[in-house]
């Protein structure tokens, strides 16, 4: 995800675009009937947040069970891999409509600093996962007083 | 199936500034029901509604948005809001039977179908 660094000190403003985007090109291709004309948006979409003691990704990951994922931690690069897998249905069943996806998938997110691998937590609650990624005390930003001469 | 109101506009009555969602669906059909599955990530259990009146079936659910204290949002893909959807169902259906569930952001809908009641034979007299 090399855009990330682009959109550093954003108010915001461009996700909520991008939010938008992505619902009208889905709206589109369900008025289509389900063509998809339009490739679909990255899976899962990632919220990035940042603090003074480091980062917390979240993740919408709806049916994903927690055990289906597994996050890595490198330096500065965090990434999600996991796979979706279809809910069980009675097999004589007849799909009327489908727009939920299932499969493989991977994010990437690099991060503007190290993180700790060894302190980070995560936590899966209705479908969104918490990533909790402190920075190492050593490379947190330091407070320098100034002093008059 | 159709679903005429998916226009991902605000909520009417949604008072705070909180967008509303049309959650994806799949929808499948059995012999003794129809099955839903909507994806609501965030979406608070007891914030589920689920109507049926005549053939329209309305799905909201609501969502606390999650804001970190001492954090600024860097990058963001998603945001936090409420979801509304409405189908309008061909088929006959049960609405004091239909059984909801949510697990992993995942809200799964049960439409028991009403058993069709015998074709009435009308008898043709001579006149």
């Amino acid at each position: 995800m090399t855009m990330l660094m682009e959109y550093a000190g954003g108010n915001g403003r461009w996700p909520d675009l991008f939010r938008n985007m992505r619902h009208s090109q889905e709206e589109m291709s369900r008025l289509l009937g389900g063509l998809r004309l339009v490739p679909q948006a990255e899976f899962p979409p990632v919220n990035v947040w940042t603090g003074a003691d480091g980062a917390i990704i979240t993740a919408e990951i709806p049916g994903v069970s927690p055990d289906q994922l597994d996050i890595t931690v490198h330096g500065n690069t965090v990434t999600l891999r996991g796979k979706r897998d279809p809910e069980s249905v009675a097999n004589t069943a007849n799909t009327i409509r489908q727009e939920r996806a299932f499969g493989d998938f991977t994010r990437t997110v690099v991060l503007p600093f190290r993180v700790d691998p060894d302190n980070v937590a995560a936590r899966f609650e209705r479908g969104i996962v918490f990533v909790e990624l402190p920075r190492p005390a050593a490379d947190k930003p330091r407070h320098i007083k100034v002093a008059r001469a | 199936m159709s679903d005429p109101q998916t226009t991902g506009a605000r909520a009417a009555e949604a008072g705070r500034d909180v967008p509303t969602f049309v959650p994806p669906a799949d929808i499948f059909d059995t012999d003794q029901a129809i099955i839903m599955l909507l994806d609501v990530p965030g979406a608070d259990p007891a914030g589920v509604d689920v109507a049926l009146e005549r053939r329209i079936l309305t799905v909201s659910a609501r969502s606390t948005p999650y804001e970190p204290e001492n954090y600024v949002l860097l990058h963001g893909e998603y945001q936090d809001g409420n979801y509304e959807r409405a189908f309008t169902l061909s088929d006959e259906v049960d609405g004091e039977r239909i059984d909801a569930t949510i697990k992993d952001g995942v809200l799964r809908l049960t439409l028991p179908k009403t058993t069709p009641s015998p074709a009435k034979k009308i008898a043709v007299k001579p006149a």
